[in-house]
């Protein structure tokens, strides 16, 4: 079963998104911050990272530059799950190596469209 | 509840003028679509606004109401693999039977837009690819108000995550408020108007690509037969009519159907 690590401090929205994911037959493995999906990845990387941008500890942004970094880090696919909207932003996250960006609020429906759109589907 | 007596009326003058079959068990749809309009209309209920239309002499009333239950439900690149193989074969494919010349594509029922800008945005890229595609790109529905919407090119947040590639979102689209807008070139590239699938579309053209898809199951058998008749007349030689996923045609004189698409391969008697 492929995996996902869903990274978002809410843990409302790692809930949601667990459900949408695990419909979608993924196994789920859930971080709380940056440094905890760091953390995660060094143990084992997933297939697919859902991940939020503005979070305690460490954003998802300077997460995503130091996954890529990482041996093994160019593999998990990365989808951004964010409030972060901007054009600027958007730009900033694919340049650092996100495969997909999604803007909250999201549904299942978009969720599985983005994931669609990144080769996980 | 709007009763089975209204149900029937509505579903009888919607037949007429788009051609859409409605079916007692989507009353309650029909009910919330209608209420917005009741409100604009100012009356307090769908159940006004139906009685109103039914002594009403003109049929203004029935127009808006044919309108307002438009099919509304798309997307950006909607089924992947038919945008895939417009993309690597029916576009190119055109493109060589054409030669130097303008190859033309028609969006029927194209709602809000979403399908005839995701044709406008692989022929932009194409372009960018070194192909120089010569393409005209029309768009066209019943209602006027789809059309207005699908000419503004502007699209909620959650319009535009459906289905739309983020690096194609900021390739094309620049934001507006909370909305997102569509570049100029996307839409200059479209001429949108309103057509009646129910209307022979002589004035429209010969096209040599016509997308017609999630259209026809909103159709009896009659009217889908009737359509794609006149629809084939709209083909040029050696054309192509696609569907929508896991759709197929009616029988039609001069098509030959086969995954997914409807191929012109004889002359059709005069219309």
């Amino acid at each position: 079963m492929r995996r996902c690590l869903v990274v978002d401090d809410s843990r409302v929205i790692r809930k949601v998104a667990r459900r949408i994911l695990e419909d979608m037959r993924f196994e789920i493995e859930e971080a709380a911050d940056g440094l905890e999906a760091l953390q995660a990845c060094r143990r084992q990387m997933p297939d697919a990272i859902l991940l939020d941008w503005t979070m305690p500890v460490m954003s998802g942004i300077d997460f995503l530059k130091q996954l890529r970094q990482e041996p093994g880090g160019d593999k998990p696919t990365v989808v951004f799950c964010t409030t972060e909207n901007d054009v600027e932003k958007i730009a900033e996250a694919l340049k650092a190596g996100a495969d997909e960006y999604m803007m909250k609020p999201f549904d299942g429906d978009i969720l599985q469209s983005k994931f669609a759109e990144a080769g996980l589907a | 509840m709007l009763n089975e007596a209204e149900l029937a009326l509505i579903a009888r003058e919607v037949k007429t003028r788009s051609g859409a079959v409605l079916t007692r068990e989507m009353g309650g749809a029909i009910e919330l679509r209608l209420m917005p309009l009741a409100r604009r209309e100012g009356f307090g209920s769908v159940h006004e606004l139906i009685a109103a239309a039914r002594i009403r002499a003109d049929s203004a009333l029935w127009n808006s109401i044919t309108d307002y239950l438009a099919q509304s439900d798309t997307r950006f690149f909607r089924d992947g693999a038919a945008f895939r193989r417009l993309y690597t074969d029916l576009i190119p494919a055109a493109l060589a039977r054409r030669g130097h010349e303008r190859i033309r594509i028609w969006s029927a029922a194209c709602s809000t837009g979403q399908e005839a800008y995701s044709v406008a945005m692989q022929i932009e890229e194409m372009r960018e690819a070194g192909l120089n595609p010569a393409a005209e790109i029309v768009a066209t529905d019943f209602s006027e108000r789809l059309i207005e919407k699908a000419r503004a090119g502007l699209y909620t947040q959650f319009e535009v995550q459906r289905g739309l590639p983020i690096r194609k979102l900021i390739a094309h689209f620049e934001k507006a408020g909370d909305l997102w807008r569509i570049d100029d070139r996307m839409r200059a590239a479209i001429s949108f108007s309103t057509h009646n699938l129910m209307k022979h579309p002589g004035v429209l053209g010969q096209f040599d690509i016509i997308l017609l898809r999630h259209v026809l199951p909103s159709f009896d058998l009659d009217t889908r037969q009737a359509v794609m008749s006149r629809i084939a007349d709209a083909l040029a030689p050696q054309g192509v009519i696609l569907l929508g996923e896991g759709e197929t045609i009616p029988d039609c004189e001069g098509l030959t159907f086969s995954n997914g698409i409807a191929i012109r391969t004889a002359a059709r008697a005069a219309a």
